[in-house]
């Protein structure tokens, strides 16, 4: 029942999606009112369809209808509720429905809000929109069908893969994830549709900052969330190993990030309009690759991942959408010559390009690092990869590079920096940054990219600190307002410009938690008896106990661990084993003891069958959660960048042209 | 020198040290992939290359000895046997019988010291086999009352 009704579901929401950018986009070119409505219609009736498919789904496997394959495979009648109801992101199937879903969604969202402002471009951007529908719907109507149905139906289903149950997270995290892909989408469509229809001013930038803003908002989350999973879940003691499925996403983050920035260029000065749209072009097919990548199997991967059939289908999609999006490009490029000029080489426009020059070298050598055994193989035959070390070499110094000029940026000025403007603004960050590496020289920090790491961070948080507390300063002299108010009204004023600054200070919690995390950790492996202990950093951790018993759908052993810091006890600390039925291996669950200042992770390695003594090993990484704090003010920053405003929507680019005066002190 | 060509020689100089620093990062982190039989075959002669290699953990060639921490086994890829030493505990996805790929060097010819073993991990299920104990009647000797939980 559910699985006919499914099918027919998906089926009929491809044939309207492919209906709808077909003639949203005829009805544009013939200049037929009566086909673009219909277009738009389209775009509700898939919304309407993707959601009866979703709370189809979400009834099949709530209600254990062990008929459908995908509920089969992905719940049991021993699962808990909550991972039964995420069971839905938990495998292929399921997370293609999820992502057609949001991208329903926030076609809908566009067609609503940019509908009124946008006449001439939204048909074009809807019948984008719908054409990329269209290709997940195919997934999901054939090859990758969440509705299959099975004959006869197991008496009981095999249940989320245990490593997809083990944490809370998995319940945000993938949709995050994919809500940052999926969101790319509409910024894609609207540059599309300026290339369709040439009007290639600023009129489409300014309609896509928002949604690109909320796309990397969420893209920012979902990268975050995975390292926190990672580091709570797979009990390794890290949270990033430049895998290919983590690559995949930092790729789109990576080319998004310099759009955000490249897009003030043009709005401000109107130049790179072709770098704009090739760069928006590439996240979207980034986000794309990604899911090719992590879907497809061509590369080994820790992350545990189905292969299937459908990666050949991702490349050919991936093929078309850069063979016609270049080809618009090429084709309109007489439209495209800078307007404006650069006045100087000491200006933001010249801190922004070296922005965007570094932002694709990283992004690049994460590429070229991820693909490496493929290109080896294909061209020297030899299959060599590069892991852990060609990262970090060769990403690190150009991160250190972003710290700076992200430092900066925001505060050199448009144009060309006066001599003063620099002093004004950079010495005494400059002087806090020196400041601050003496301090963490002191402290045992040893090493250059570890120092420059400090006190670059520094550096970049006291410039934006500088700028909030001068204009809080500003603002009190002239109306004599409360320290908050004035801070609140600040930032109200000129939302994106203190929105980013907010992101710039969250990146400098990130640097520091990472490098502080690395440069200071701490590990050792042990077998103890019980009643033993061992000692690391400030820590005793004394074995107390082995205990193991049957759940209704694993078998648990979990030992005891007392921590004592200076003979005082601060804690008890409990990793364990989870062992499921459909897995012969034993899952690990880790215990962490997290505070600001740094944290105690304990994983259980193994331990002997009568109990008498266990294999513990102990890790101490200080400040990972700022890791976590810094993603947290990140998203609030844009957050408070795409904040409405009040007053009247229409008269914003106006306003805050005048509002994006830099550096102001 | 024009402003644009000031700028373009910038860029390229950033480019420039961009591409050195992958050069660089690539001949020094680069890994080989290799089999246990090619590895024989290179011998004392690969002493100084990282590899990953990869292969089938020999049934009954598992040793671990938790009060120092070793793990030694050996791999084979049906032709030739590797014998691999590794200090630390195995991963929770690593048995005998299994695909492991391991990852370090080839110390005198004879030996493979592992800095980290990665264990084959598919999100695909087998139910459980005929014949295979399950966990919990491995682990019955720990188990204990219900109320003694936590």
């Amino acid at each position: 029942m559910i699985s006919t009704l499914g099918r027919f579901t998906m089926a009929l929401a491809l044939g309207i999606a492919l209906y709808g950018a077909i003639v949203s986009i005829l009805g544009a070119r013939r200049r037929k009112p009566a086909l673009i409505e219909s277009g738009r219609g389209a775009v509700f009736a898939v919304f309407g369809l993707a959601t009866f498919a979703v709370l189809l789904m979400e009834a099949a496997l709530v209600g254990r209808d062990f008929s459908i394959q995908y509920v089969a495979r992905n719940a049991s009648l021993g699962t808990p509720l909550l991972y039964t109801v995420i069971a839905m992101w938990g495998a292929l199937e399921g997370s293609i429905l999820l992502w057609i879903w949001i991208l329903a969604f926030m076609s809908l969202l566009a067609v609503v809000i940019e509908g009124k402002r946008n006449r001439e471009a939204m048909p074009y951007a809807t019948g984008v929109l719908l054409s990329i529908s269209a290709f997940f719907l195919f997934l999901a109507a054939f090859p990758a069908n969440p509705f299959t149905a099975i004959f006869p139906p197991p008496a009981d289903g095999r249940g989320p893969n245990p490593l997809l149950q083990n944490h809370p997270l998995m319940a945000i995290h993938p949709p995050c994830l994919y809500a940052g892909y999926v969101g790319w989408s509409v910024p894609y469509a609207f540059a599309m549709a300026a290339l369709m229809t040439g009007r290639l001013g600023e009129e489409w930038i300014r309609t896509v900052r928002r949604w690109s803003i909320v796309a990397w908002g969420f893209l920012t989350v979902g990268v975050i969330l995975g390292g926190w999973w990672s580091y709570e879940v797979l009990g390794w003691g890290g949270y990033w190993a430049w895998d290919p499925v983590e690559n995949a996403s930092l790729l789109p983050w990576l080319t998004g990030t310099a759009f955000l920035h490249s897009i003030m260029i043009q709005e401000r000065r109107k130049m790179l309009k072709v770098w704009n749209l090739a760069l928006i072009i590439t996240t979207f097919a980034l986000t794309i690759f990604g899911t090719f990548l992590t879907r497809s199997g061509i590369l080994s991967s820790v992350h545990a991942f189905s292969e299937s059939t459908i990666g050949p289908l991702f490349l050919a999609f991936i093929g078309v959408i850069l063979l016609v999006s270049f080809g618009f490009l090429v084709y309109r490029s007489d439209g495209l010559k800078a307007e404006g000029d650069l006045d100087s080489l000491v200006s933001r426009e010249t801190a922004f390009l070296m922005n965007n020059l570094l932002l694709l070298g990283f992004a690049f050598a994460v590429l070229l690092g991820t693909l490496f055994p493929l290109i080896s193989e294909a061209v020297r035959g030899v299959k060599v990869s590069v892991g852990e070390p060609f990262f970090n070499k060769v990403n690190v110094p150009i991160g250190l590079v972003l710290i700076f000029l992200m430092a900066i940026g925001p505060l050199i000025a448009w144009r060309r920096a006066s001599l003063d403007s620099l002093r004004r603004n950079f010495s005494l960050p400059l002087l806090l940054a020196f400041l601050g590496t003496g301090v963490s020289s002191i402290l045992g920090v040893r090493g250059l990219y570890p120092l420059l790491a400090f006190s670059l961070a520094m550096f970049a948080a006291a410039t934006v600190i500088q700028e909030f507390a001068r204009g809080v300063r500003a603002r009190r002299q002239i109306s004599g307002e409360g320290y908050l108010t004035a801070l609140s009204n600040l930032t109200r004023r000129s939302r994106r410009r203190y929105g980013g600054l907010i992101v710039h200070l969250g990146v400098v919690l990130v640097v520091i938690g990472i490098t502080a995390s690395t440069v200071f950790r701490l590990e050792k492996e042990v077998s103890l008896k019980r009643g033993e202990s061992m000692h690391l950093g400030r820590y005793q951790v004394r074995f107390d106990d082995l205990t193991a018993w049957q759940e209704a759908h694993r078998f648990v052993v979990q030992g005891t661990f007392t921590v004592l810091n200076a003979n005082r006890q601060v804690a008890e600390m409990r990793p364990s084993k989870r062992f499921y039925p459909s897995e012969q291996q034993p899952i690990g669950t880790v215990d962490v003891r997290s505070t600001p200042r740094e944290d105690l992770y304990l994983i259980l390695s193994s331990f002997t069958q009568d109990g008498a003594s266990a294999t513990l090993k102990v890790l101490i990484r200080p400040l990972v959660m700022w890791i976590w704090i810094g993603g947290a003010v990140m998203a609030l920053g844009a957050l408070v960048a795409i904040w409405p405003d009040r007053r009247v929507l229409a008269a914003e680019p106006v306003k805050e042209r005048v509002a994006w005066q830099p550096g102001r002190s | 020198m024009t402003k644009k060509s000031k700028l373009l020689l910038g860029a390229i100089i950033v480019a420039a040290a961009l591409g050195y620093l992958i050069y660089g990062g690539i001949r020094e982190a680069a890994v080989y992939y290799i089999t246990p039989t090619e590895l024989k075959e290179k011998g004392a002669s690969a002493a100084d290359q990282s590899f990953r290699l990869g292969g089938m953990v020999v049934p009954g060639s598992l040793e671990w000895e938790p009060q120092t921490i070793q793990l030694t086994f050996r791999l084979t890829d049906g032709k030739q046997e590797i014998a691999v030493r590794h200090t630390g505990s195995p991963p929770d996805l690593f048995k005998e019988g299994a695909g492991a790929i391991v990852e370090g060097r080839y110390a005198n010819g004879n030996l493979f010291v592992a800095n980290t073993i990665l264990a084959k991990h598919s999100e695909e299920y087998r139910p459980p086999q005929a014949g295979q104990a399950q966990a919990k009647d491995m682990y019955r000797t720990l188990m204990k009352p219900p109320e003694e939980r936590r």
